[in-house]
């Protein structure tokens, strides 16, 4: 009796990793997900912390996609790894501040020694050529293959028919001739797959899976490394990215101002890090301040909250400074008009 | 034998990282061990279930108040 072989296929929560999975398992592999958590996904963040955000339905997408295809699926956290990648891309950036090859060559390769560790065959991945500008050509796939380490032991279902046989097809672990050759940023092929395997439910994101390929969060991380003067970030604060209004009157400072009751709750744990501004006489909004302030700033940065509270327009506002050890105090101010907070102060 | 309870902390984490951590910890558990994981994201309340559903470990008991979720988890096999 042949080996029961087994694959790991890199699930994103969208339908070409789905499909590229379904795929392969059809073949009899025996087939477990990963999924890499950089700090920059997508998936959960933006839902779990806003209030209004009720179009999408509320689940982890890679989870759910598992689920469907009843497979095990292993969430890995490449948070503190994945800053190399960001930081100093070898093959750049793309349209963004989305190092999108750079960081598929170093998924491959982390799924490499996953399968390394854990007795596993091979890899999968749902790379269409043509798909992504920047990751998913013709001319990129040999380098991800061969730069990741992964070299013949990374197959790629939805396009194999295209690119030269892998050790799965050679070996015959898979059988080649039921393996694709889509190409293009045409989607019909995959749904008309999906129609095929009686798949109905599945995640269409529309900018993609990762936060690095926004304009206006990209604009925010380089907003963010110009400040400190070094391209660095923690955790923290690549998630407060994603949250609030982000005003920069002055270089040396930025209030983080909460949109909607959601992103205040997440932003009321972060009190004991940074000076924290609201509005005690009018509701409105809480705001964090990022940076060294003097009392002048403080005043300043007051007036910059009260503009986004109910009492916008009212001669004078109570506004409640809470300061990292807790004590608070409370200063009066002339809420700035719509005008005196110009479009250049958002980051 | 004796069934461990242990609680993990999640609290101000948000979505994957409290299923990540969960995770972790279960890894460090024996099958019947309970987890008591804390949250403040709502989205566990989706996302531990159907991790759970996929790797074959069972919640038992699921509770919110005071923007605190609560989830507490049978270590299976």
């Amino acid at each position: 009796m042949s080996k029961q072989r087994k694959a790991v296929a890199l699930i994103s929560g969208g339908l070409d990793s789905m499909l590229a999975a379904k795929v392969i398992m059809e073949q009899g592999v025996h087939v477990e997900g990963i999924n890499f958590f950089t700090g920059f996904c997508v998936e959960g963040h933006t839902h779990a912390i806003r209030e209004h955000n009720s179009s999408k339905p509320n689940r982890n997408n890679a989870l759910w996609v598992a689920e469907q295809l009843g497979i095990k699926l292993h969430i890995v956290d490449v948070i503190e790894e994945y800053k190399k990648v960001l930081i100093n891309p070898k093959h750049g950036y793309g349209t963004h501040m989305n190092p999108c090859l750079d960081c598929k060559i170093f998924m491959v390769n982390k799924a490499k020694q996953w399968i390394v560790e854990n007795g596993f065959d091979f890899i999968i991945t749902g790379e269409v050529i043509g798909q992504r500008p920047m990751s998913q050509t013709k001319s990129k796939m040999p380098i991800v293959s061969k730069q990741s380490g992964a070299d013949d032991l990374l197959l790629r279902p939805m396009c194999a028919k295209n690119l030269p046989s892998t050790l799965p097809e050679i070996e015959g672990w898979v059988d080649r001739e039921k393996l694709y050759s889509i190409t293009g940023r045409s989607r019909k092929p995959q749904m008309e797959m999906a129609r095929n395997f009686g798949i109905e439910d599945y995640s269409q994101p529309a900018g993609g899976c990762c936060f690095l390929t926004d304009k206006f969060y990209s604009a925010k991380l380089v907003d963010l490394w110009k400040s400190q003067g070094t391209k660095d970030y923690e955790l923290d604060d690549i998630m407060l990215l994603k949250v609030g209004r982000h005003i920069r009157p002055k270089p040396h400072f930025k209030l983080i101002i909460a949109r909607e009751e959601g992103e205040g709750r997440f932003l009321q744990g972060y009190k004991k890090e940074f000076i924290s501004l609201y509005c005690s006489s009018h509701p409105g909004p809480l705001a964090l301040i990022d940076g060294e302030l003097s009392a002048e700033d403080i005043y300043f940065s007051a007036r910059v909250v009260a503009r986004y509270g109910q009492g916008r327009d009212e001669e004078q506002v109570d506004i409640t400074v809470t300061e990292k050890d807790g004590s608070e105090r409370v200063i009066q101010v002339k809420p700035f008009t719509k005008e005196e907070v110009p479009n250049e102060w958002h980051v | 034998m004796q069934v461990l309870k242990e609680t993990l902390n999640a609290r101000r984490l948000l979505c994957p990282l409290p299923v990540i951590r969960t995770q972790d910890k279960v890894k460090q558990l024996q099958p019947g061990d309970l987890l008591e994981v804390i949250c403040t994201d709502p989205g566990v309340m989706h996302d531990i279930p159907a991790w759970c559903r996929i790797n074959g470990h069972t919640v038992l008991e699921t509770s919110s108040g005071n923007h605190e979720y609560i989830i507490t988890i049978r270590v299976g096999e």
